[in-house]
């Protein structure tokens, strides 16, 4: 892995931007015209009560929503739509995949493929994506679960597992495929109280030992304060304020972030 | 050691044809459920994944085949391909085959409407392509949701392959009508030949019957 850089590239091209994204279901619009970057090797987390579209805008850099109006560009480049002649055009999902391959997801309810045993769930993309050999995907699979603490795990099959080992094993199933832009959606909101700590710990040591770039949504403001660089907070689906986590944790500046810390911590 | 209505004699004299009917059946059965596990499997594919151009023609020739009976397809499709196809047999597994094809698509749509949503989200995540996605996530995850519906459409084929007697398949029950026609025995042929069925297909549901306990 890559040794981390002394901090985030707010000077080059920002790896991933938003640009007048707007995302409506049905009548319902979740963003209404949003903008922002995020610097390579950034980690930015979002905070903000359910319902402020924090999700979303993880959903849709996975792909996993459809973007209603405006672009998302990764490493400069479109990920869902571009810009053709003046007109809007929808990138094939054949195209899309081959910007998604840099970017890496972890769920709030694990997904791990319960037909797959551990190791196969982390072989798996490595090797039908990546193209990487059996024997290389599954000697990267075991350095990952050795640092997932795993190891032992690798043929047990997923409900085998505690919510806190799955998740693990999600972590580094992502990890597996290289990611340089890794998305953490609420990763221990479905976890018992006394299995978050262990997710965490991973979580932190992967954030001190690469620079990947990470968008986390998170209600656990203790470990959003450890990792983010930057701090955004969000209601109904614009940025209310955003700043450096001692800022925005210690002297929040507007009334509305001020209630939901209040209320969360 | 025989009464008028009940002959033992018989009973011998007619078990050989019944068995070598019986031959038929399973090998229709059998043949016939490969083809609609096939099929069943890549119309469900075809009906969830495909654009509509090529979706809604698929959709209409299943609910034009699940709607009309089978006894009715096989004089119909005997009819017209007996000129091209030597084997009536064939015809008959094919027509068998196509017809469950249509009930055993539903039941793989829905196991894969019962593989949960973040199972593919996942496979997108990992930039899965879809080809993959199917093979190794979904299609696997929806037949263990399937497989015990899967095999009661088997058996209840197997027992549908008495309608091959109107298009003269010398299939067992076929070969139980020969044997009464020709000697005014019908009760000891058709006693058999239903024991016969029972004999194969209760053992076998038993077996699914396990099988879908086991798989809850």
């Amino acid at each position: 892995m890559p040794e981390k850089t002394p901090g985030p590239d707010t000077a080059g091209t920002p790896h991933l931007e938003f640009r007048d994204v707007v995302k409506s279901f049905g009548d319902n619009t979740v963003l209404n015209g949003l903008d922002f970057t995020v610097a390579k090797g950034e980690r930015v987390t979002l905070i903000g009560p359910s319902g402020s579209g924090k999700t979303t805008i993880l959903r849709l850099v996975m792909t996993l929503e459809e973007l209603t109006g405006g672009y998302i560009h990764v490493g400069g480049v479109p990920l869902q739509y571009e810009e053709q002649g003046g007109k809007r055009v929808r990138i094939p999902d054949k195209r899309r995949r081959r910007t998604t391959t840099d970017i890496g997801m972890v769920f709030q309810h694990f997904n791990l493929f319960p037909n797959m045993s551990v190791l196969e769930n982390i072989v798996e993309a490595p090797i039908h994506v990546m193209g990487l050999s059996r024997s290389e995907a599954t000697a990267k699979a075991e350095g990952l679960l050795a640092k997932v603490g795993m190891e032992e795990k690798r043929d047990m099959k997923p409900s085998q597992l505690s919510g806190g080992q799955q998740q693990r094993v999600a972590i580094a199933r992502a990890l597996a495929m290289d990611p340089e832009i890794l998305l953490l959606d609420e990763v221990t909101s479905a976890l018992d109280p006394e299995l978050v700590g262990e997710v965490l710990a991973v979580l932190k040591d992967i954030a001190a030992e690469t620079d990947i770039s990470m968008l986390i949504v998170t209600h656990e403001m203790q470990f959003a304060r450890d990792v983010s660089d930057r701090v955004m907070m969000f209601d109904q689906g614009s940025v209310v304020e955003e700043g450096p986590p001692a800022q925005i944790f210690s002297e929040p500046a507007h009334q509305r972030t001020r209630d939901f810390l209040s209320a969360v911590l | 050691m025989s009464t008028s209505w009940w002959s033992w004699d018989h009973a011998a004299a007619v078990l050989p044809l019944l068995l070598d009917g019986f031959k038929v059946t399973l090998l229709a059965t059998v043949l016939g459920t490969l083809i609609a596990l096939v099929l069943g499997l890549i119309v469900a594919i075809v009906r969830r994944s495909a654009p509509r151009v090529v979706s809604a023609p698929v959709t209409g020739v299943v609910e034009f085949v699940r709607m009309t009976p089978l006894v009715v397809q096989l004089v119909f499709a005997n009819l017209v391909l007996s000129p091209y196809i030597d084997s009536t047999l064939a015809i008959g597994i094919w027509v068998l085959g196509i017809h469950y094809t249509t009930y055993m698509a539903e039941v793989y749509r829905a196991g894969i409407d019962s593989v949960p949503t973040g199972q593919w989200e996942a496979a997108t995540a990992l930039s899965l392509p879809r080809a993959r996605t199917w093979r190794a996530v979904v299609v696997p995850q929806a037949i263990r949701n399937t497989l015990p519906a899967l095999g009661n459409y088997a058996i209840s084929m197997f027992k549908e392959t008495p309608f091959f007697v109107v298009i003269y398949i010398p299939e067992m029950v076929r070969n139980a009508q020969t044997y009464g026609g020709d000697t005014f025995r019908y009760t000891e042929a058709i006693t058999l030949a239903g024991l016969i069925f029972l004999v194969a297909s209760y053992p076998t549901s038993l077996l699914i019957r396990r099988l879908e306990k086991k798989l809850a």
